[in-house]
């Protein structure tokens, strides 16, 4: 996904010499064509994470369209003050990359897991949060941030993210992607789980379900109308993220849904409410932590039997 | 250059001002405003390249009040220079106002960037000394700091970044009047030579007094101190600077005063025209 985002920024930068990518001294082969191609938009800011945000916000200020690239959580959990103050209090053009969210940084550890990061970026007021789940909606994400006014989070995986859209399918940040909307619930699932909701979607199938899949990249501004309309048509809801169960996809879609008075059956699925105790890598965290196909599976039925009880 | 005379008059009616509005408003920081009059009155009246016609204009130069606490003082001088209206200085520190205890960026009134958060500053303001470089724009860009905010480990982040990248386009001033809020700098976090800290961070540093008219403006006259580096101004100062019993005592870092205080800061300073 990274690989993506790099390619696609150098051709919007080499089109635009406004552009300028700044790093945490982080990125090792991602940015080597850019850098090469483009030495006056790039900036390694050495291993500062505070300084990285404090300085686009002074480029910014000046006109410059800006992204800082770390991994999620230097990127967005360090610097949280210089990100409040500096950029969304001015309402700056300045785009957050952040890679490895999730446990995608599996055997690193904890230090490196990023699972807070979208609950924290999703209460800055101006903030979009979104969680591109290929390397489609990467790159289209990438393509209109460069014209989108005001502070942008992407939060990316590590890399190897299997391609699931087509390539005529039409990303839009802040609107949902509709995958077969025949269901009778309905699957939201945002970033690195729209793979794992598919696969779950099509075990569900055996079982005499077959989802609506939706793909909520954008978790910041939420599409409520979509939300409003699977409310509606579907029996239950049920959303899926690599993030804490709090404050993440699963918070936003609840806080709507409640608010307008949609009662139908929900459950949000994701990271619990604590520090990952395991060593592993990504998958095998992912196991550990519950974010199977086999366990959420188990999850739906389970919330769908207790409904028809 | 202004005469001393004129330039010691408009700096004792800042600090009057300051006392008036601090008083009428029950506004805090009167003596971390005193320290850097002078040096504020000089950059404003004296060295820096902007006007409110020339507030919107790429080329200006960029000034960030990094201790944001002392925007009072600020606020006057943008006031007197014609940025802001009487009326919104009046509209200072009251419910529904125009102007609080930290500054909010406000272009049409020349305020750059919103501060009050410390250390925060010097990053922005290398930032925007970045862009006039990839610019190929000669403006400079102007960051005052306190003594205690150089505390905070991102003001370091910055140094070693400005020293690294060269940027002689950019001015740091830091107000060394050797107190912070709850003590004195060297009981609290010593910081001893802060020319000698930023000189090994591959800045350009002077030490001057941050209250002499003439050591400012000489200092001014040399920017850029040496190609190829960021400067450094270290303006030493005495916190609560102008009213005898303001003077170093960290009391006026919080207090504001009533009104036999009120007479009596107003007396001394009107003893000194």
């Amino acid at each position: 996904m990274r690989t993506i985002f790099a390619k696609t920024l150098l051709e919007l930068a080499k089109e635009n010499k406004d552009i300028v990518l700044l790093t945490a001294d982080l990125g090792f082969k991602v940015f080597d064509e850019y850098r090469l191609a483009l030495p006056k938009q790039f900036v390694n800011m050495g291993v500062a994470e505070q300084n990285m945000i404090g300085v686009a916000a002074g480029l910014a200020l000046s006109g410059k369209k800006v992204y800082c690239y770390s991994m999620v959580p230097f990127l967005v959990m360090r610097p949280f003050e210089q990100i409040r103050v500096d950029v969304c209090n001015h309402n700056l053009n300045v785009t957050l990359v952040g890679v490895g969210g999730g446990l995608s940084y599996g055997m690193e550890g904890m230090t490196h897991h990023g699972f807070e990061d979208i609950s924290l970026m999703r209460s800055l007021p101006g903030m979009t949060v979104t969680a591109p789940s290929d390397p489609i909606e990467c790159e289209a994400i990438t393509r209109e941030s460069v014209e989108y006014k005001g502070p942008l989070f992407i939060r990316l995986g590590k890399n190897n993210d299997p391609i699931l859209h087509n390539d005529k399918v039409k990303i839009r940040i802040g609107k949902g992607v509709v995958i077969g909307d025949n269901g009778e619930i309905c699957l939201i699932a945002t970033g690195s789980m729209l793979p794992v909701a598919k696969l779950v979607s099509k075990e569900l199938a055996g079982n005499g379900l077959s989802p609506t899949l939706i793909s909520m990249h954008t978790i910041k501004p939420l599409d409520v109308v979509l939300v409003a309309r699977m409310a509606i048509s579907h029996r239950a809801i049920f959303t899926i993220e690599e993030h804490s169960i709090i404050g993440g996809l699963g918070s936003a879609v609840a806080e709507y849904m409640m608010e307008e008075g949609h009662r139908c059956m929900f459950k949000k699925i994701g990271l619990p409410d604590k520090y990952c105790s395991h060593i592993g890598d990504h998958n095998f965290l992912k196991d550990k932590c519950g974010l199977t196909v086999e366990n959420i599976k188990q999850q739906i039925l389970a919330v769908l039997n207790k409904g028809e009880g | 250059m202004m005469e001393y005379k004129e330039f010691k008059a408009l700096a004792n009616q800042i600090r009057r001002d300051v006392i008036e509005y601090s008083y009428k408003t029950k506004s805090t920081h009167i003596a971390s405003n005193f320290s850097i009059i002078e040096i504020l009155t000089a950059l404003y009246f004296e060295q820096i390249n902007i006007s409110p016609k020339s507030k919107f204009d790429d080329n200006r130069d960029k000034f960030i009040l990094s201790k944001g606490h002392a925007c009072l003082s600020l606020y006057i001088i943008l006031e007197k220079l014609g940025f802001i209206s009487k009326e919104t200085l009046n509209r200072f520190s009251v419910n529904d106002g125009s102007l609080e205890h930290h500054p909010r960026r406000m272009l049409e009134m020349g305020i750059e960037v919103s501060s009050g958060s410390l250390g925060h500053g010097l990053s922005v303001a290398a930032g925007m000394a970045l862009a006039a470089k990839m610019d190929n724009r000669s403006s400079n860009v102007y960051v005052l700091m306190s003594d205690g905010e150089v505390n905070e480990g991102s003001v370091w982040e910055a140094a070693l970044f400005a020293g690294h990248h060269g940027f002689d386009n950019l001015v740091a001033i830091v107000d060394y009047n050797k107190m912070q809020a709850l003590g004195e700098t060297k009981d609290v976090i010593n910081l001893g030579s802060l020319a000698e800290k930023f000189r090994s961070f591959g800045w350009s540093a002077v030490d001057i007094d941050g209250h002499n008219h003439a050591e400012i403006m000489d200092t001014f006259n040399k920017l850029p101190f040496e190609r190829g580096k960021p400067n450094v101004i270290i303006s030493n100062s005495v916190k609560g600077k102008g009213v005898s019993f303001m003077e170093m005592n960290l009391l006026w870092h919080y207090r504001t005063p009533d009104d036999e205080e009120y007479k009596l800061a107003l007396d001394e300073l009107n003893r000194q025209l």
